[in-house]
């Protein structure tokens, strides 16, 4: 039975309602040839390539649920007195941000859940795109062709944090709007246009009647917007890119193996999205999250203890505690360092990490595409930067709770922000040594393996009485996956004066290449994998014990 | 040697495709994709079927929770709350919802995946993946289009065009910049003065009540508000915002700052309430020590010696208010704050 | 008279003299007897002077002086009130173990209440201070809770946080939690202003004030409190949701990716 034929007995017939659907599709929107490249896609199976699909997921549920809190939600600063259910709110004057908020937690059915489910999916969706944004990192994924791809990741980690903070401050209760009365103090210590900026956005002195409002907007619509555009495009990327995968028997840079779209991944990733959102949903359930009836109404002359940020503003917060108060007085103006400084440097340690992509393959200079991840010892210095940023970022979060490390581990809150002072310096310069360090120790420990084996655990004695342990030689698979990766040499400037004695000129940003790429891939920078001639004299005969 | 080109052999031999046999020549190439195994379910169907009805299980448990969820919100009461061990007091109808919520959606996903381990093939497949750059052919189309059309335009050509072109292209966005200008008034000396003035009284903030001297204790601490500011007005956040007022007393004898002193009536000071850092509302009294400690930054001001900052990112010193008592014994501001109150800014000085 | 003198004899003239006697001597006992019973009280008070003097000799005056003039470590006791010593002493803060360290702690309390009172009736007499507060004063009776949570994030909530879970103050020092602190030590620190707290006197923050605060912290810091959402996480806020949003939140999660992604079992090759 020819094709034709089989067409032809369809069409005479009537093709099942399905076909028929697709068809008309077809028809219009050409879809079987998006489907003929993408419906058997393969996707390699590893726990951390699922770690981006819960942030997309949580992003989802985050929409999900934030179109419902706005059916309810009231963007407005006029003030109210409170009658609703809460008792110990009763005849309080606060805005109408903040009771209605009140009235989606406690006069709503399952208003509270699913304000709860958006608040935990926010923490957990920023939380995501972190550990996301470090396997990547560590894994080298960032690498041709996928710099755009980590550019866009980026920006969606950083609106995150925005979004995250124009939302939590919505509700305009006191432990927000503590939080944008800092916002306001930070943007007034800019240069020559703070208090322009501030009076701008908050229509005029703080806390005016205006920001909630504005806050919306930008919190519902143009931040969400914009990402909503990054995630479409990071998602593209993905599958135009295809994934990357780890060294394997079977596997290179010229394909990539696993499950195909259809049926496994839809059926794995689509599940995962229901596991998600199970898990929050069930988070919400037994955990409290902002409390906005417990904190009370806004008032600029109030305060709690243990004001902090939601976490991912905590490493922003962090700087701004340790920063010493430096203020400059001259010519009448004010340079309030003490602020800005840690502002800047919250800029300036984010994209220290977004640009380190484009400085390794600078450093490099390799042009090639890359789909075999690393593993974090096969490029050490890469790693060791990695866990420096990761130090770095992490004391600024142990500096943005120095009042409750304080309280719970009973030490002077002075102490701790001293600590801290000298950890922002101290802390990355031993974390990338040690790191760099125990990447080498694993990779001599890899070449060991490959030359002389597997430490079997059996101990033999031989016939003079040496006691040995029996190593066994690894298989196939676990030679190549140990020996798959590259190793770039040093870059070498070559001799600064020509064959005609002439003084050629070394530009400074060679030199520093140069320098760079000694230290990446120089003696201390990596341990020379085992060749297979090192493999062969070993294995030959006199090398086991 | 520009950035541009490495030399080749610094770069790692390219990895190579094709499927190698380890040999004599090369024990560490690529032996190619593992041969597959067969998963229990592969070979046995009563395993398979077992697997079948865990997948429906879950799916039918995903069922009665929904049905569960609705039950709920129809039955539990919005303001009941039970205790759940060992969670506490809490809002029956928020553990009910989110509990059958989570079940439902988690047994959807958890049958889909289950489905998808044990029931569809796991043969692992390996596609082929192709250079992104175009062929140098499709480039040199390309270009050669970009040209044509770039002539065809004139652009290059017609410098006029090109120029005015550009100009109002550069222009107009100025009109979305200007729109923005009603965003807020001009900052002008706002941020200099606050609701404080010479014989305003210092109204307790707490009784609504005008203090008198002898109300202030030793050791006590007391927030106070400037007279006829009410929390129904509309500006009152506003207001109070700048206005806020700690009052404390010490002793005469520790009050170790002139001008302090001088400011001061019978030893009771009046500060600014507002934290210099960033504008927190710094009240953390230590009336042993004096000092006062901003919950959001830890800035830290020794009130026994102009407020002057001891510790923290603060830059200079909470602003001090000068009192008096005026002929009904109350106590009275002598004038506004000297200087700004809150965050320091440019146009400070 | 003459009316009178007739009925001399009458026969109940017995009885109503006698009621007359009675009622006199029942008046004299009215006037008279306060008198002897406050007297009494005086002897009675100045023995229980007399007992907190000792109890204090034995367990305060190395600190605080023989007669609670102070000394180097520890303050002057004079005017501080009965309110003071029954906090200090009643929730074991006083007396302490050492005047070193940044704050003394709460720790069990070792007097019977009988003799705080005796310790609080001597201290009282040194100087006037604030008396102990009575039930009425810090009980639940016509209060406002609403008020009272506006007045706490007022006055108390920089240093104890909003829900009173407390929070760290300078060097070392904090203010401590008030979950289930006994309402009449609420009340007492309120008045007293213990160690680095500032006092809120009844002038500055009346006693209607101080009932409404103590009507708040039992309703949103106790046993019976709900929180509707469910756990607390210590009421401490975005640092430990954060926590438990790496921990259990991405925790969770990971471990289902973890599922989702492993091989599933291989038959046994046989």
């Amino acid at each position: 039975m020819s094709t034709t034929e089989t067409t032809e007995s369809r069409s005479r017939g009537k093709a099942p309602a399905g076909e028929r659907v697709a068809d008309w599709a077809d028809g219009r929107l050409g879809i079987y040839s998006l489907a003929k490249a993408n419906m058997r896609k393969i996707f390699p199976d590893h726990w951390s390539f699922m770690l981006g699909e819960v942030c997309l997921y949580s992003f989802i549920i985050i929409i999900l649920t934030g179109v419902y809190l706005t059916l309810f939600f009231h963007p407005s600063m006029n003030e109210v007195e409170y009658h609703g259910s809460y008792v110990p709110l009763q005849g309080q004057l606060m805005s109408e941000a903040f009771s209605s908020t009140l009235h989606i937690s406690f006069d709503v059915r399952g208003g509270l859940l699913i304000r709860q489910i958006h608040h935990w999916a926010a923490l957990i969706f920023l939380a995501g795109m972190f550990v996301h944004m470090m396997r990547v990192f560590f894994t080298g994924a960032f690498r041709k062709p996928r710099e755009i791809n980590w550019l866009f990741g980026f920006l969606l980690f950083v609106l995150g944090m925005f979004t995250g903070f124009t939302g939590y401050s919505l509700p305009d209760d006191l432990l927000s709007g503590t939080g944008v009365r800092f916002t306001e103090g930070a943007i007034l210590s800019m240069p020559i246009v703070g208090t322009y900026i501030s009076f701008f956005l908050f229509g005029g002195e703080f806390p005016g009647v205006d920001f909630v409002a504005r806050f919306y907007s930008i919190h519902i619509l143009l931040l969400p917007g914009i990402m909503l555009g990054l995630v479409v495009g990071h998602l593209i990327l993905v599958f135009y890119h295809k994934h990357t995968q780890f060294a394997g028997p079977g596997k290179n840079n010229k394909n990539v193996v696993g499950m195909p779209l259809l049926p496994v991944y839809m059926a794995k990733a689509g599940g995962f999205f229901f596991l998600v959102f199970g898990v929050i949903a069930v988070i919400a359930a037994v955990a409290q999250i902002n409390p906005i009836w417990a904190m009370g109404p806004y008032r600029p002359d109030q305060v709690s203890t243990g004001a902090q940020p939601d976490w991912y503003m905590g490493f922003a917060e962090g700087l701004v505690r340790y920063m010493p108060g430096w203020e400059v007085n001259f010519w009448g103006h004010t340079l309030v360092l003490g602020v800005f400084i840690p502002l800047v440097l919250f800029g300036l340690v984010l994209g220290a990490i977004a640009v380190y992509p484009f400085i390794e393959s600078w450093v490099t200079g390799d042009k090639r595409e890359h789909h075999i991840l690393d593993r974090p010892r096969n490029a050490p210095t890469r790693t060791a930067f990695g866990v420096a940023w990761v130090t770095v970022y992490m004391i600024g979060l142990v500096g943005g709770g120095n009042d409750l490390w304080a309280t719970h581990f009973h030490l002077s809150i002075n102490a701790v922000t001293w600590f801290v002072r000298i950890g922002f310096f101290v802390g990355p310069v031993l974390a990338f040594i040690i790191t760099k360090r125990i990447c080498l120790g694993l990779q001599r420990r890899d070449k060991d393996k490959v030359l002389h084996g597997r430490e079997s655990g059996i101990i033999k004695r031989l016939p003079h009485g040496e006691f040995i342990e029996v190593h066994e030689p690894l298989s196939q698979d676990a030679l190549h996956t140990l020996t798959a990766h590259e190793q770039y040499k040093p870059l070498e400037i070559g001799p600064t004066v020509d064959e005609n004695g002439v003084e050629r000129k070394v530009k400074g940003s060679e030199k520093l290449r140069a320098k760079l790429s000694k230290s990446y891939f120089g003696e201390d920078g990596q341990i020379p994998k085992p060749s297979v001639e090192e493999y062969k004299e070993i294995t030959s005969g006199h090398g086991h014990h | 040697m520009s950035s541009q080109d490495i030399p080749e052999e610094n770069l790692p031999a390219e990895q190579d495709a094709h499927v190698a046999v380890a040999d004599e020549k090369n024990p560490f190439a690529d032996p190619g994709l593992p041969p597959h195994e067969h998963r229990i379910q592969d070979i046995d169907e009563r395993a398979a079927r077992r697997s079948e009805r865990t997948v429906a299980l879950l799916f039918t448990v995903s069922m009665l929770a929904t049905v569960g969820f609705i039950a709920s919100y129809v039955a539990i009461p919005h303001d009941k709350s039970v205790f759940v061990f060992p969670i506490g007091h809490l809002n029956a109808l928020n553990f009910a919802l989110g509990l059958t919520l989570g079940t439902a959606l988690f047994c959807i996903g958890a049958g889909a995946v289950h489905w998808a381990r044990t029931l569809m093939s796991d043969v692992e497949v390996a596609d082929e993946r192709h250079p992104i750059a175009a062929e140098p052919e499709v480039k040199a189309k390309v270009m050669a289009d970009f040209k044509q059309g770039a002539k065809e335009s004139a652009l290059g050509r017609r410098k006029l065009i090109r120029n005015t072109m550009f100009g109002a292209l550069a222009l107009f966005p100025l009109s979305g910049v200007v729109l923005l200008r009603d965003l807020g008034p001009l900052p002008g000396t706002k941020l200099r003065h606050t609701l404080w003035s010479k014989g305003k009284l210092l109204v307790n903030m707490n009784t609504d009540e005008p203090l008198r001297p002898s109300d202030v204790a030793v050791g006590s601490l007391t927030f106070a508000k400037p007279e006829g500011l009410e929390e129904h007005d509309h500006d009152f956040q506003n207001e109070i915002a700048k206005a806020a007022l700690m009052i404390v007393r010490l002793q005469p004898d520790d009050i170790k700052d002139k001008r302090e002193l001088e400011w001061s009536h019978e030893g009771i000071v009046a500060y600014s309430k507002i934290c210099t850092h960033v504008g927190c509302p710094i009240s953390l009294y230590e009336q042993q020590t004096h000092h006062v400690l901003c919950p959001c930054h830890q800035s830290t001001f020794d009130l026994s010696d102009g407020a002057r900052v001891i510790f923290g990112p603060a830059g200079h010193a909470l602003p001090q208010l000068r009192i008096g008592v005026n002929d009904e014994g109350y106590l009275e501001a002598l004038g506004d704050f000297e200087e700004p109150v809150g965050p320091a800014f440019w146009e400070r000085g | 008279m003459k009316k009178l003198s007739a009925r001399r004899r009458h026969p109940l003239a017995a009885v109503v003299v006698l009621l007359l006697a009675l009622a006199c001597t029942g008046g004299l006992y009215a006037v008279f007897a306060p008198a002897d019973k406050a007297q009494a009280e005086e002897t009675a008070q100045s023995l229980t002077i007399e007992e907190g003097k000792k109890l204090y000799t034995v367990g305060c005056a190395s600190c605080h002086g023989t007669d609670g003039q102070g000394t180097s470590d520890g303050p002057s006791l004079v005017g501080v009130g009965a309110a003071a010593v029954d906090f200090q002493v009643s929730t074991g803060r006083m007396p302490a173990a050492t005047s070193q360290g940044a704050q003394v702690p709460a720790k069990k309390n070792i007097y019977s209440q009988a003799e705080i009172d005796q310790l609080a009736a001597f201290i009282a007499s040194l100087g006037a201070g604030p008396s102990v507060p009575t039930e009425e004063q810090y009980g639940p009776e016509g209060a406002d809770i609403a008020k009272g949570g506006e007045l706490f994030r007022n006055n108390c909530a920089q240093c104890h946080n909003f829900t009173g879970k407390g929070g760290a103050l300078t060097k070392g020092k904090y203010a401590p939690s008030l979950e289930n602190v006994d309402p009449k030590h609420i009340y007492e620190a309120m008045q007293t202003g213990p160690q680095n707290m500032p006092s809120f006197p009844d002038t500055t923050l009346s006693e209607q004030n101080k009932k409404d605060i103590i009507a708040y912290l039992h309703a949103v810091n106790s046993d019976e409190t709900v929180n509707p959402g469910g756990l607390e996480l210590g009421g401490l806020g975005p640092v430990s949701e954060g926590l438990f949003a790496w921990i259990f939140g991405l925790g969770a999660l990971i471990a289902v990716a973890v599922w989702v992604a492993a091989r599933t079992a291989k038959a046994k090759k046989s």
